[in-house]
């Protein structure tokens, strides 16, 4: 008997080598799908924040013009006007603004105008709504025409579809390539497991004719490949969060862009990441092993 | 009063551990490899395959260990009809079947002492169990000092005898061997064939397919002679001995 050998301290080995050379590759695919399905993610949280952001703002303000009427002055008018929305249900706060900065919204687009004092330029009256309960356009024009004031009120609902449906539609792109890297990482579990399954032909058809059930030998197959994608999920979700943390740091709150504000929450994104890769390559080998097993006689 | 031939068939199926009744067999579209083969094994017997090259001996073989099915006819093991079973069956029936095959596939990235155990470890045996028996043996096979070793560093002939001793170590009821002593020198054949004996006597139906004219002779066994795929009528002397 070998001298190193002692039969009494044998452990079994398993039935399937622990680490074979491909691993690394597929490690690496899969990883790399898993990067990217991460990034996905966090870009969907960030983007659908920014569109909430943009909406709960403009949800919240309407702007007035002011139109003076008969001998009335434009300043007013426009004070008569925040009056009469100040009272107003729904409504925080109304207030006129000064001549100036009307001066310096419209100055953009006429240019270095030296004489822009003297434009009939109308007065602008910011409200700021109730965010619980706002009062909408209709009851803002009802309650400027109580007090006989030419206005037209800027609710700023188009803004707010505009920013609602391209929101919906980041919302759904991204969950798109979303799906479809989950389903390219499935695609190359599989086509990892048959190849596997083919390398180690010799295993499973030992097993199989020593009497092994075919969901014994099947899910050999399942726990390994799982092993793999979770250790790929990893890899994928550390380099995800790092590349998110990196984005959170050099933008701070705002975020690089204005459209994409990462929060340190988004970071959480990741955590599923290795366990639904475990089990999308548990599922996907589980399939395919089962279905060569049972092509066997 | 006449009896009835399916009545007949059925009992006789039932009393033998093998049955085959017509069966025939082909790889695919090709030609059948074996052509209505009707005989029977009986528990506790002892045989012999013989043949030339192509015969079909492999193929019978790999019949009844259910690595092939047959394009026609009924195979019975152990009284069951193979065919007629659900698929959750086979892995049971495998179980009892020990098999050396011809080129003894050997799991390359397990020890030897793992691969002897495996028949073990399938059937859910705890390792306590059976260690001191693998142990044995493996030592009775002459290959106590090698129980660690890796297949890849072992010799044709120490393959050979392992694979031998991973298709006997669960005492199987069928023990099934192609070409066992192809790469064994003359002594280990005759106690590899003395092992073979010894399982038969504790019960096991063994079914050896061999060119060794000379171990049949000495064996004083009956022979069952295949060519072109069809037992062929022989006046060996053993040749009706335990077949039906």
């Amino acid at each position: 008997m070998s001298e190193s050998f002692d039969p009494q301290r044998w452990r079994p080995a398993p039935f399937l080598p622990e680490a074979e050379a491909r691993d690394g590759t597929l490690i690496f695919v899969v990883a790399v799908l898993c990067f990217l399905a991460c990034l996905t993610a966090m870009g969907v949280i960030a983007a659908d924040r920014a569109a909430a952001g943009w909406t709960g703002q403009l949800t919240g303000e309407a702007t007035v013009i002011v139109r003076p009427k008969g001998g009335e002055t434009p300043d007013a008018a426009a004070a008569r006007a925040a009056e009469a929305l100040a009272g107003t249900a729904g409504v925080t706060e109304a207030r006129a603004l000064e001549p100036a900065k009307a001066y310096d919204l419209i100055r953009p687009w006429l240019g270095d105008v030296t004489d822009i004092e003297d434009l009939p330029v109308p007065r602008l009256v910011a409200v700021t709504l109730d965010g619980r309960h706002p009062a909408d356009a209709a009851k803002l024009r009802a309650a400027l025409q109580s007090q006989n004031v030419d206005a037209t009120v800027d609710d700023h609902s188009v803004w707010i579809k505009d920013i609602r449906r391209a929101g919906g539609v980041v919302k759904v792109l991204g969950t798109c390539v979303f799906l479809l890297i989950a389903a390219a990482a499935a695609a190359v579990v599989a086509f990892a497991t048959r190849a596997g399954l083919a390398a180690r032909r010799d295993v499973v058809e030992v097993l199989h004719l020593a009497g092994a059930e075919d969901g014994a030998i099947a899910r050999l197959f399942q726990a390994r490949f799982a092993r793999v994608a979770a250790q790929a999920g990893l890899i994928g979700a550390g380099a995800a969060a790092v590349v998110g943390a990196v984005l959170r740091i050099a933008g701070g709150g705002g975020g690089l862009t204005p459209a994409l504000p990462v929060a340190w929450i988004d970071l959480l994104a990741v955590i599923p990441c290795p366990l639904l890769a475990a089990t999308v390559a548990a599922i996907a080998a589980q399939v395919t092993a089962t279905r060569l097993i049972r092509a066997m006689p | 009063m006449s009896r009835n031939p399916v009545a007949a068939a059925a009992s006789r199926a039932a009393e033998e551990v093998v049955r085959f009744d017509d069966v025939s067999m082909r790889y695919g579209r090709g030609p059948d490899v074996l052509s209505e083969l009707n005989f029977g094994l009986a528990p506790g017997s002892f045989h012999f395959v013989t043949g030339p090259s192509g015969a079909g001996k492999s193929s019978l073989l790999k019949l009844i260990y259910l690595a092939a099915k047959p394009s026609k006819g009924r195979l019975h093991l152990f009284g069951q009809d193979v065919a007629a079973g659900p698929a959750s069956e086979k892995p049971q029936l495998r179980r009892r079947i020990g098999v050396v095959f011809q080129d003894q596939v050997l799991l390359d990235h397990l020890s030897v002492f793992d691969n002897a155990a495996l028949p073990l470890r399938i059937a859910g045996r705890k390792p306590a169990e059976y260690r001191t028996d693998v142990a044995e043996l493996l030592n009775w096979v002459g290959l106590g000092s090698r129980m660690d070793a890796m297949p890849a560093t072992l010799a044709g002939g120490e393959r050979q005898r392992l694979a031998i001793a991973r298709a006997v170590v669960n005492r199987p009821d069928i023990l099934l061997a192609d070409e066992p002593t192809g790469n064994v020198d003359h002594e280990m054949a005759v106690r590899i064939f003395r092992l073979f004996v010894e399982l038969n006597k504790l019960g096991a139906t063994v079914l050896i397919a061999t060119h060794d004219q000379d171990l049949i002779a000495r064996s004083g066994r009956p022979v069952l002679h295949l060519e072109g795929g069809r037992i062929a009528q022989r006046p060996a002397p053993g040749l009706a001995q335990g077949l039906t």
